[in-house]
């Protein structure tokens, strides 16, 4: 089964956030919890709707990725963006970042 | 379903009749506009209210011509995102002349009920006794209004005016 | 411009305390995400890829120094420090955290400004010649036509829950910079052959998906019946626009299924049974508005300015620059600034708060205070005497506002695309950059003339792509961004739809392809003929031959 994670939005602020090994949230793609059974993967997303109920996050879904180099990698672009942040763009090049 | 009407939640007098259901040998009923239309001697030979139903895609012209006879029009919301009957509520009113109940069905929420009442709605079918509050809020948190519609509120260009009586 | 009266200040912030109880209610979990949605679409509130974003009305395009103050330092506050200027006259802040917007929006009010209708299935922002008050050729500032529509749709209580988004622009000169055509209504204020002002009517213009050019229902509408004729249009769209399908809710479906003709009858109809009744303005109305936009108090400058005819001569950089970003003003002895938020490699449409604090300033100093911005990403002082330009373009030229490129290939209208936007195919920012780059030699593109670059991430067209010269879309094969090239739309008073050159290039060709493109106009233009009047003489085949010919 191709392997999946969970991710979602923050409240709070809008923030990317992925669904973790400890069943929490984390900014970073890495710390993912990956699936590729049936069984994890409705657990992650039950997760995710009493997460989405509790207010911490918005809109949990399952996306395709995969690991590579050591480093989790979603397949489709739009995901890659979403974990990354915008490839082009002002706040590139601010310094308030 | 809770009724509320003027602030408060009321006992609900009428009966809401769905097409091909029998109906009451008494009380006040709200029926379909098809069934209105096709049983309509039948329905005013009755000795006590009626009310027609209107759904978001019947124009309120159809039933212009009998308001006279009928003490309630109910306007159907299916979704709040559906915004037909505002238009229809306000022809009603200030077209037509409607002056019985105006009360809105289906998927009435706290946060519409200040455009329903601008509209010319007087009743609204809610779904749970929170309303009251909702409602007082929902009355009170704008009082400015930018556009004449069917609630008699004055305007701010009339207010402007009234405070310039110079122009 | 327009200032807030103690109605519309206890009105704004009225709504800014009730948004403030609703966040307060979704962050305490007694609003689900389905039940907020719409309500925070009512304040301009998105949850975009990365974050929230919040889009800020800026009524007609037109801004005070303080207001524009105000944006930059909500820019640096709460987002990354720069926002993002739109194609509808507003502003994006693309990072702001959901429990910050409550006071964000009482910032905007402080200053007058706000976020209501900026999205959701109202009537939104009323959009006007960014030229308003200062264009040498209009009729009637729109911005007086603006303000009253604005007033009228703030909380419609009939058409807050149209099928779909309502778009109106308005028009005061002959020569369209409003993009009229493309808006569920275009509004032009036209003179009547007794002398009288009033509106060409025209409905059921859009892009998206199924681009259309609105068509004229009244050529000529008196003035005083603008609202009763609105409400008219509206109603019968409330009540027949189709609602089983989003791709067909717009207006312009309703006009192309009943037909203009039909569209029209229903309208006068309605409007028949309205006309003088209590939505039109009353007695003296139209004028207390007017008086708001009085023209400022221009001095007797003379036709020529010694300094500036001086620079001219002696700094070519300096008169290329006002070659292109410099306009005839109606009054004597000024000028209408153009300020290019299009650098080369830049962000279309993106400026930093230094900047925006920075033309506040500049607003101050040299044009009484107002800024606009233009439906292109720009922005503009209005109103600069022609003696001021040397100082004011050193001072740009410092900020990066200067490039010398409004209306040229590298003057690009670009949608924020797949980095940003949730519902993109494809990303339009970067492409934007690689063509300003590869355009970036001024002499070059001066040399190709008047271009209207427009570049969508998806088919809803955000990005004008429909109404480019060159018009560029971003789609999605296979997981790969491939975009799609139109040539010939304008969205000027010429407007036109633009039509699919051939098939779609891969993100690593798109830029050698619009170099193509102009490389064919180059060999087919006659003298002083522009990209679109080459491209409507000789049609899309020396392009495709060009594009696909040798592989
Ligand atoms: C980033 C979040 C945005 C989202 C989610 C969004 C969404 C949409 C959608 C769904 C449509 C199609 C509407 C329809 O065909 O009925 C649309 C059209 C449009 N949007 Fe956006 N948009 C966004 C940003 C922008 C920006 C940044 C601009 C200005 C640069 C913009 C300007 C427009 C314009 C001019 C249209 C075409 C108007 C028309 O369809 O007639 N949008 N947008
Ligand atoms: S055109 Fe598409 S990608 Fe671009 S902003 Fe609009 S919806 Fe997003």
């Amino acid at each position: 089964m191709k392997p999946q994670i969970l991710t979602a939005n923050r409240l709070r602020d809008g923030i990317v956030v992925f669904f973790t090994r400890d069943g929490g949230w984390s900014e970073r793609i890495d710390d993912s919890r990956l699936s590729d059974d049936e069984a994890s993967r409705a657990e992650m997303v039950a997760a995710g709707e009493r997460a989405a109920a509790a207010g911490t996050v918005v809109g949990p879904y399952l996306i395709d990725a995969a690991v590579s180099g050591g480093h989790i990698r979603a397949d489709r672009l739009r995901e890659r963006i979403r974990a990354a942040g915008p490839t082009a763009g002002s706040e590139q090049t601010l310094k308030y970042v | 379903m809770p009724l509320l009407k003027n602030g408060s939640l009321v006992d609900d007098p009428w009966i809401s009749v769905a097409d091909g259901e029998p109906l009451p040998a008494e009380g006040a009923i709200i029926v379909s506009l098809t069934r209105w239309q096709k049983e309509r001697a039948n329905l005013i030979a009755r000795a006590n209210g009626l009310g027609v139903r209107l759904a978001a895609a019947d124009h309120a012209g159809a039933i212009a011509a009998d308001l006279p006879l009928l003490a309630l029009i109910a306007l159907e919301f299916p979704t709040f995102r559906d915004g037909r009957a505002y238009s229809s509520a306000r022809l009603l009113r200030e077209r037509f002349g409607f002056k019985g109940e105006l009360r809105a069905v289906g998927n009435v929420l706290r946060d519409q009920l200040l455009f329903m009442h601008r509209c010319g709605f007087d009743a609204f079918e809610v779904k749970d006794t929170a309303a009251v509050d909702e409602w007082k809020q929902a009355m009170s948190e704008i009082s400015v209004f930018y556009q004449a519609a069917a609630d008699g509120r004055a305007t701010a260009i009339q207010l402007r005016q009234q405070r310039r009586p110079q122009s | 411009m327009y200032r807030y009266d103690e109605f519309d200040a206890a009105f704004v912030h009225q709504r800014v305390e009730q948004f403030r109880d609703q966040v307060a209610r979704r962050l305490n979990g007694s609003l689900s995400e389905d039940e907020f949605r719409p309500l925070r679409l009512m304040n301009g509130l998105y949850l975009q890829l990365h974050a929230y974003m919040l889009r800020v009305a800026i009524p007609y395009g037109t801004l005070s120094s303080r207001q524009l103050r105000a944006l930059a330092e909500i820019a640096r506050r709460y987002d990354k420090g720069y926002g993002h200027f739109t194609t509808r006259q507003n502003i994006q802040f693309n990072w702001p955290a959901l429990a910050d917007i409550p006071d964000i929006l009482l910032a905007l009010a402080e200053v007058e400004m706000h976020a209501i209708q900026t999205s959701g299935n109202c009537i939104r922002n009323v959009t006007a010649d960014a030229f308003a008050g200062a264009a040498a050729d209009e009729i009637e500032d729109p911005r007086v036509t603006c303000e009253i529509i604005r007033q009228w749709s703030t909380l419609h209580p009939e058409f807050s829950f149209l099928p779909r988004k309502f778009k109106i622009a308005v028009t005061g000169a002959p020569t369209d910079r409003a993009a009229v055509a493309v808006h569920d209504i275009g509004l032009k204020i036209v003179r009547n052959d007794a002398g009288e002002i009033g509106f060409e009517v025209a409905v059921g213009g859009g892009q998206g998906r199924t681009p259309m050019l609105a068509k004229v229902i009244r050529p000529f509408l008196p003035r005083r019946h603008l609202l009763s004729y609105l409400e008219a249009i509206l109603r019968v769209y409330n009540q027949l626009g189709r609602r089983d399908n989003l791709y067909k809710s717009r207006i312009k479906i309703l006009v192309h299924e009943v037909g203009t003709e039909t569209l029209t009858q229903m309208v006068e109809d309605e409007w028949a049974l309205i006309k003088d009744g209590p939505v039109e303005l009353p007695a003296g109305e139209q004028e207390r508005i007017g008086r708001y936009f009085a023209p400022p108090p221009f001095a007797n400058l003379p036709a020529e300015a010694p300094r500036y005819e001086a620079e001219r001569h002696r700094n070519e950089a300096f008169a290329a620059w006002t070659r292109t970003n410099v306009e005839a003003h109606r009054q004597q002895g000024y000028a209408i600034v153009t300020l290019s938020l299009k650098p080369a490699g830049g962000v279309p449409g993106d400026a930093t708060a230094e900047q925006m604090d920075a033309i506040a300033d500049l607003a101050d100093r040299h044009s009484f205070g107002e800024i606009r911005v233009s439906h292109h990403q720009n922005l503009i002082l209005a109103h600069v005497p022609r003696a001021d330009l040397p100082d004011l373009w050193r001072a740009l030229v410092a900020l990066g506002l200067a490039t010398a490129n409004i209306g040229r290939v590298s003057d690009i209208i670009a949608c924020p695309g797949l980095d940003f936007c949730s519902l993109a195919n494809a990303r339009s920012i970067p492409v934007a950059q690689r063509l300003s780059e590869r355009f970036r030699d001024l002499d070059r593109a001066h040399d190709i003339g008047e271009l209207r670059l427009n570049i969508s991430g998806c088919i809803n067209a955000c990005g004008h792509h429909h109404v480019g010269h060159i018009g560029i879309l971003g789609v999605d094969k296979k997981g790969e961004e491939f975009y799609q090239i139109t040539l010939g739309g304008s969205s000027a008073e010429d407007a036109a739809l633009g039509a699919l050159v051939g098939p779609a290039f891969a993100a690593d060709q798109v830029v050698d392809a619009v170099e193509t493109i102009i490389e064919t106009y180059r060999a087919h233009r006659r003298t002083g003929e522009r990209f679109l009047d080459t491209y409507r003489r000789v049609g899309l085949a020396p392009f495709k031959e060009s594009l696909y010919a040798t592989a």
